[in-house]
């Protein structure tokens, strides 16, 4: 008991510890003497940045705070906006329930970690903002989660209150594959096989979904007596026809993104982002035209067949054919050098560099729907930044400082010193009798969690079906 | 999905339905070997990593070969000038364990995917003799600047061999530097459950088996190894025996343990896969016990057991810059910083993707994020380069600007590991190679669509 005792005095005072070093006062943050790259007017040099209550209030030279305000001097070193990821599964340990071909009524939101290590690490590569989706094994998927990683803090303090809902929609390979794992003895394979039938599908839920927004339509205007009855699965997709929900869309081959495009059409919504898009550049003016932004990655390819087109030049014709183009991870490891993937967009086709800078900020905002908020290094725009020891580009950098809304959420220094306190808490824990060192006796230890799977898509992998994972 | 390590690719061969073969390649791509000629590049930044970098130098390519490297080299008459103003030489990096050639599309194409023999033993199973020299892997790879590879299986206890070979050519001889190197032995490990390389440690599986009683079968794992060695060694002298003696018993063929000769006999090294502490050390003290030549690949904790692996002359093949921390309560930079370490441990290391192919071209933003956390940019450009050519013996002929060297050599406009650096000219064994692969075809397709 006593040592029980002892231990949570121990974590008290370390907890305590810890909250001193994410904590930050909700009053001034200034960021002296920086070269800024706004990724909306250009790169500016010496330059200052205040932020108050969580907003940047002025850009300039030569600015003051209050007394109190935390001050970072960033001579000699470069500032970006916090990086946004807009394909990422983090923070959710299950993401495919692919048992049926549209479970549009699940919401990755219901099972946010927020004690995910994952995000400390995106954090330590500069990223403040995800868009977290759900898998790819069934044509419509669950709703999205569109959050700020702000570790420390409970799950829904993550959550960006204002941020569109979105939903998750899958083409290709992933479903096809998806259908074809038998997870019970006796049962069906599940519908669709095909990129027939995923078309299929998606068409025969929207058109339900009409019928379903017409009878509260009707309902509403006193045409009909009795309310019909809610349904949580066509809810969302009339949230959708309505433009209020952003539809995510997985997908590799350019003819069922175009597809997809020609059935948001035909039911008068436009898609938010084709996910992926490996091959969206076969498309760029159809693209553009709907108005649809990629998300895409800068360079994978050939990990299946329906990957084998891709090119890293993806991201430039895109762009230059007027698509909001933004570079995802949609893995936890990846999230963590999404900078040196906006680099190689300047390579491949020639990419200019505030263009491939606003590909992992301004660009995922918008096509997230919080580029009011955050996204640049703008005034009145959220203190969503990061300070890096040289340019963001350069294959030897690496961000000091991430914060969120002017609260530091990373910064190296404390890093540092936390990992002393991390060394002491290891060496409290493995004196404990439940945690002798193996084969020593005492109970076995539990198996540590060896999180190698980078990407959580396990849809990705042919694992899908039943209860797997 | 989307790097796909090749210690795990076996995996997903297993799990997944043949869909079948298909094209691997665009015809267009195939046999664009380049050109020979005598080539000069004139006034350019010399990174001759081996030596000092010469600011204002030019880099004489003959015969296939560096014939001369200097401020004040003449230039052979009839040699092609390059003008190299405002750009920098390198020598071609080398991404020394992958599976180039071997495994076109993992997932879902079965046919297309030669990695991974089925046997305990595959030692006889020759990369070099499945590598497909139109994969499209290897056009996209070069034109990055990498113009070499070790090429290797991944099957089973003893892997099979694996082979350097030049990322050009029509035919595997055309390609091949080494055509077998080196072993590749998976070597036994302490694990719960899983195949090796730690996948599926977290998935929960099977009840808990006591630490010493994975030890235990760790220990029997290696004994027959050890078993297999002197099999294969009274092998080797049984046949040498009836060569110099007709009268003794004539050998019965056995192509497995004849393969292994050179290597249980030390003459030529054997790579073995090991990621943990316990793992590291237990390879160093096969090495020791069995007088061979190791090296390490993978490699996550091998700066816990730099004193056993300096002891018996190991290096690491570091193939975890693109890997998480293993743990949860790990430092975010663990793994990042491995290299930093080796380094200042005095243990020889190369940095490598470990990648199966397809994105073996990130080799040099491998070796550039090792430099962000703690890694000279000098060290981290040898780690690709020069480094890789030593652990794999090719050093008199690879891995660094020097007269008599085997000309690959690559010219940029930046720093070969910077991502924004773009290749201006690249040359493979005196080759003048074409910079176009399957992705910048794709890219003059539909770059004009409107």
């Amino acid at each position: 008991m006593k040592r029980v005792f002892t231990l949570f005095a121990f974590l008290m005072v370390l907890t305590a510890f810890a909250a001193s070093l994410t904590a930050q006062s909700r009053g001034e943050v200034l960021i002296k003497n920086a070269t800024v790259m706004t990724a909306v007017r250009g790169t500016l040099e010496g330059t200052d940045i205040l932020i108050r209550d969580g907003k940047i209030v002025r850009i300039g030279k030569g600015l003051t705070a209050a007394a109190g305000a935390v001050t970072f001097d960033a001579t000699g070193k470069y500032v970006t906006p916090g990086i946004i990821d807009a394909h990422s599964h983090t923070m959710l340990s299950a993401i495919n329930e692919g048992s049926l071909a549209v479970t549009s009524m699940t919401d990755v939101k219901e099972m946010l970690d927020p004690t995910d290590i994952t995000i400390y690490r995106a954090l330590a590569g500069g990223v403040t903002s995800a868009l977290l989706l759900h898998g790819s094994a069934n044509p419509i998927g669950g709703q999205s989660a569109t959050v700020k990683f702000k570790w420390g803090r409970p799950a829904a303090d993550y959550i960006i209150p204002d941020a569109p809902p979105g939903i998750k929609f899958a083409l290709g390979e992933n479903v096809k594959r998806s259908s074809q794992t038998q997870t019970q003895p006796g049962q069906t394979f599940r519908y669709p096989r095909t990129r027939m039938g995923t078309m299929e599908v998606i068409r025969d839920a929207f058109r339900r979904a009409r019928d379903y927004k017409q009878a509260w339509d009707d309902f509403r205007a006193k045409k009909t007596k009795i309310p019909p009855r809610v349904d949580e699965e066509l809810q969302p997709l009339v949230e959708v026809i309505e433009g209020k929900r952003l539809v995510h869309c997985h997908g590799y081959r350019s003819d069922e993104h175009l597809n997809i495009l020609k059935i948001a059409e035909e039911f008068g919504f436009r898609i938010g982002t084709l996910q992926h898009a490996l091959e969206a550049y076969k498309i760029a003016p159809e693209v553009a035209k709907h108005g649809a932004g990629a998300s895409i990655f800068a360079d994978s390819w050939s990990y299946k067949l329906e990957a084998y087109d891709n090119t890293p030049y993806n991201a430039y014709m895109l762009w230059k054919a007027g698509v909001v183009v933004s570079i995802n991870s949609d893995s936890d490891e990846r999230m963590r050098r999404l900078n040196l993937d906006a680099a190689k967009t300047m390579k491949y086709g020639g990419v200019p560099e505030e263009e491939a800078l606003k590909m992992i900020t301004l660009n995922p905002a918008k096509q997230l729907g919080i580029d009011k908020r955050t996204g640049s290094i703008e005034q009145g725009k959220d203190g969503d930044i990061v300070i890096w020891n040289m340019h963001p580009f350069s294959p030897y950098s690496h961000p000091e400082v991430t914060m969120i809304e002017g609260e530091v959420f990373f910064d190296i220094g404390r890093d540092k010193l936390n990992r002393q306190v991390l060394a002491k808490e290891r060496e409290e824990l493995e004196k404990l009798e439940v945690n002798r060192a193996p084969g020593s006796g005492g109970t076995p230890p539990a198996r540590p969690a060896e999180r190698r799977v980078a990407e959580r898509d396990e849809a990705d992998r042919g694992e899908i079906g039943g209860n797997n994972q | 999905m989307r790097s796909m390590k090749r210690s795990v690719i076996s995996f997903f061969v297993l799990g997944l339905l043949s869909m079948g073969a298909l094209a691997q390649n665009d015809a267009s791509q195939q046999n664009k070997t380049g050109r020979a000629g005598t080539f000069a590049i004139v006034g350019a930044k010399i990174v001759t990593v081996s030596g000092a970098v010469i600011e204002n130098g030019t880099v004489v390519i003959q015969n296939g070969k560096i014939t001369a490297v200097g401020a004040g080299s003449s230039i052979p008459s009839g040699a092609e000038r390059i003008d190299g103003k405002g750009l920098s030489v390198y020598p071609g990096m080398i991404d020394s364990s992958t599976g180039m050639g071997l495994s076109e599309i993992g997932q879902g194409v079965n046919a297309s995917v030669d990695i991974a023999e089925i046997a305990g033993n595959n030692a006889n199973a020759k990369a070099i003799t499945a590598v497909n020299p139109h994969s499209s892997h290897i056009n996209v790879t070069r034109v990055n600047g990498i113009t070499t590879a070790m090429s290797a299986p991944i099957g089973g206890v003893i892997a099979g061999q694996g082979a350097i070979i030049n990322l050009n050519g029509s035919t595997q001889a055309e390609m091949a530097v080494e055509p077998t190197v080196a072993l590749v032995i998976n070597f036994p490990r302490v694990a719960q459950g899983g195949g090796f390389g730690g996948f599926g440690g977290g998935f929960g599986g099977g009840p808990q088996v006591d630490f010493n009683e994975l030890a235990k079968r760790r220990d029997t794992a290696v004994e027959e190894l050890k078993k297999t060695f002197t099999a294969a060694l009274n092998h080797g002298k049984a046949m040498d025996a009836y060569a110099k003696d007709k009268t003794l018993p004539m050998v019965a063929t056995n192509l497995v343990y004849e393969a292994m000769i050179p290597y249980v006999r030390g003459e030529k090294p054997i790579v073995f896969t090991a990621e943990r502490a316990r793992d590291i050390k237990a390879v160093a003290k096969f090495v020791a016990d069995m007088k061979i030549k190791g090296i390490i690949v993978g490699g996550q904790e091998a700066w816990k057991a730099t004193d056993e692996l300096k002891k018996n002359n190991i290096p690491v093949i570091f193939t975890n810059i693109y890997s998480l921390p293993v743990r949860d309560d790990d430092p975010y930079d663990s793994l990042f910083d491995v290299p930093s370490k080796l380094q200042a441990a005095g243990v020889k290391f190369a940095i490598s993707t470990g990648d199966v192919g397809a994105e073996a071209r990130d080799l040099p933003y491998h070796a550039g994020l090792a430099g962000a956390h703690g890694l000279s940019p000098e060290e981290a450009l040898k780690s690709v380069t020069l480094y890789p050519a030593q652990i794999l013996g090719v050093a008199d002929r690879l891995g660094s600007i020097e007269v008599g060297k085997m000309a690959n050599v690559v010219v940029t406009d930046g720093d070969i590991l910077d991502p924004r650096t773009n290749i201006k000219h690249m040359f493979i064994n005196g080759r003048m190679i074409p910079l176009t692969s399957r992705h910048t075809e794709l890219f003059d397709s539909f770059k004009d669509r409107k």
